[in-house]
């Protein structure tokens, strides 16, 4: 039986008259590779600091292990952290820096040296045992980083952002590999990060953060595919959005009037509670198909090409529907046979009901 | 004349004119004197006139006679007392400002620091012998309270008091270089050091320590240096007992006239600071370079 590594409940951050969290409730379940995704200012990384210990609560708990972690000091708790900058000790190897912790722990010597040994091979460091930490490369000191919170055996590691400084094609490599280590060595990893790729690719699930609240909790193909929110949808890829007026409701089917697209019945997964609110539709770009020749959709809308991205194998159009100020976007496979449409010409879209989401 | 014509244009020749004034001025005031005493101690006072003729006697005397070693030990006793006690003080207050105060305040503590430099040394001096003194203001409180019978001797006209003038003369200069470094230390340094387990004290001893430690060295360098072959304090507070090597120089040249063998004692003491200076900038090197 799992149990929540991390509960979190009614948990508020103040700094003077400004909120920075507010009524966080979370629970990270043991062993996941969990998110905390925003855009910066959100409070993702003061709620990261609160679980290590560098910020105290204004209310609310915060329990590890089943153990409350109120008046525990940050070198108390079993948590480690990645920094955003690393924090690389740049008077010490990149040995000295991994035996840190366990230095501290006051082992014995041979202990140590035997557990840096592993932890180095774990990131693939070998050889760099005496490299002074100030001719490491990024890469090189994320993995200093990881390695000496790792080689503690912590029950979380906390990750600050630890991708953001490095370029695209490390990023990537490192996605993979920190996804890989996550899996061998077992540990809870709560990551934080503003890149809802980032998010997508790594996490088993992601705790989407606005303004110090959490929007969403869910993993990511529900978060990319069902969103709970308008502003969830609009933070994680790209999502079309049309103004919608609820009519009618019915068990779960609901009666819409959907701009541009006519009059409507949605099939929703749960019970059509909650409805108040609900004012706009959104469809996904690749939802949508831009119709060629004899082809036909379950529905159909006529549209005008307005903008044209060619990025090799997709193409981005925006195209502009009756009765809609701002166009909306498609992103169609450059397939074989396939031709790229012209701004201004007139194309079919095509679209089902299945794939539009009721959002607030 | 062409050629002159065209270097006066130049890049070099420009930089060189902007320069001159300064250089002039160091080369007249600091290199020639400084020849002219490294001459004079290899010389001889023969009573009112010099014997030109080369000897090292001068530095004989003055690595060998009881008086001057004894003099020259007492000076780098009395300027490591000071060193230590002035960077021992001073890293509190450097540290307290960095780590306690808040970032708008810190001009303003850094410019409180400078408040007794507003009067001279001399004015100081005078101060510290007012309170200091045998009926001065501690031996006239404690003696008023009860608490002692007679003045305390021991805090004027000594050693003790040379050290306590100093150090109070020369604190800013240590805080600051020390302030600076401890501006330095990346802050989420010592939060990697808590968060690997380490408590406050022992963070402070692996981290934070370690990497102010140039500014540290920095503050030693600029109090050891003039303190060694300072000569007013001991002059006025230091009593027969706390006289050092720069007041024997001092004799030579002026009561003693044996400019000669002032020399000599004046060129060893800079040896030997020389040698000192040294000494810490190699341990700077050391740590700004970190591990290699």
């Amino acid at each position: 039986m799992t149990h929540p590594i991390i509960r979190l409940s009614g948990l508020d951050k103040f700094y003077g008259e400004f909120q920075a969290l507010s009524q966080i409730n979370l629970d990270i379940e043991t062993g996941e590779f969990f998110s905390l995704l925003g855009p910066s200012g959100c409070g993702k990384t003061t709620l990261l600091r609160a679980i290590a210990g560098f910020e105290t609560l204004s209310s609310g708990s915060l329990h590890i292990d089943g153990n409350s972690m109120e008046g525990v000091p940050a070198n108390i708790r079993p948590t480690n952290m990645v920094f955003q900058s690393y924090a690389i000790f740049p008077h010490m190897s990149v040995a000295e820096n991994i035996a840190y912790g366990l230095k501290a722990r006051k082992l014995p010597k041979a202990e140590i040296n035997a557990s840096v040994a592993e932890a180095i091979n774990m990131v693939g460091l070998e050889g760099f045992d005496d490299r002074a930490s100030h001719a490491l490369s990024g890469g090189q000191r994320q993995r200093v980083a990881l390695a000496r919170a790792l080689v503690l055996k912590p029950r979380v590691l906390l990750l600050d952002e630890p991708l953001s400084a490095l370029d695209k094609k490390l990023r990537e490599q490192m996605q993979s590999e920190l996804r890989r280590l996550q899996r061998a060595v077992g540990i809870t990893f709560v990551l934080v990060t503003h890149d809802q790729e980032e998010a997508l690719t790594m996490s088993d699930r992601i705790a989407v953060m606005f303004d110090g609240k959490i929007e969403q909790v869910a993993s990511p193909q529900i978060l990319y595919g069902k969103p709970s929110t308008r502003k969830v949808a609009s933070f994680i890829g790209l999502m079309n959005f049309l103004d919608a007026k609820v009519l009618a409701s019915s068990g779960k089917n609901v009666e819409v009037e959907v701009q541009s697209l006519g009059k409507l019945t949605l099939t929703l997964d749960q019970a059509t509670g909650g409805l108040d609110g609900c004012n706009s539709v959104g469809v996904r770009p690749e939802m949508l198909t831009i119709l060629m020749g004899s082809q036909t959709s379950e529905r159909e809308v006529e549209a005008e090409v307005t903008e044209v991205s060619y990025y090799g194998d997709m193409t981005y159009y925006d195209v502009k529907l009756p009765s809609k100020q701002d166009p909306i976007t498609v992103t169609m496979r450059n397939t074989a046979g396939r031709e790229v449409l012209e701004v201004g010409a007139k194309a079919r879209i095509g679209w089902s009901t299945s794939s539009l989401l009721l959002l607030k | 004349m062409v050629e002159f014509q065209k270097w006066r244009k130049s890049e070099s020749a420009q930089g060189l004119f902007l320069i001159s004034p300064t250089l002039g001025f160091a080369l007249l005031l600091l290199a020639v004197p400084l020849i002219m005493v490294v001459a004079l101690s290899f010389w001889t006072q023969d009573y009112l006139t010099l014997d030109r003729t080369f000897t090292t006697a001068n530095y004989q005397a003055a690595w060998t006679e009881p008086m001057y070693q004894y003099l020259m030990a007492r000076s780098l006793k009395i300027s490591i007392f000071v060193t230590a006690s002035t960077v021992f003080l001073a890293y509190p207050v450097a540290y307290f400002i960095s780590f306690y105060v808040a970032p708008k305040r810190k001009a303003m503590w850094i410019f409180l620091i400078t408040i007794p430099f507003w009067t001279s040394y001399l004015m100081r001096i005078f101060l510290w012998k007012v309170i200091l003194g045998y009926n001065g203001v501690i031996n006239g409180s404690l003696t008023g309270l009860g608490i002692i019978n007679e003045p305390l001797s021991f805090i004027l006209y000594n050693q003790n008091a040379v050290v306590l003038t100093l150090a109070h003369a020369w604190i800013p200069f240590a805080i600051l270089p020390i302030f600076v470094a401890l501006e330095r230390v990346d802050r989420s340094l010592i939060e990697a050091a808590e968060d690997l387990g380490d408590s406050a004290l022992r963070r402070f001893f692996r981290v934070t320590l370690p990497l102010s430690m140039p500014g540290v060295i920095a503050a030693t360098i600029i109090v050891f240096i003039p303190t060694i072959g300072d000569y007013v304090t001991p002059r006025l507070v230091g009593g027969p007992n706390g006289l050092m090597i720069s007041n024997m120089i001092e004799l030579q040249f002026k009561k003693a006239n044996n400019a000669p063998l002032g020399s000599a004692l004046a060129i060893s003491a800079m040896g030997i600071v020389t040698f000192f200076a040294l000494a810490f900038l190699w341990l700077n090197r050391k740590y700004v370079r970190g591990p290699s």
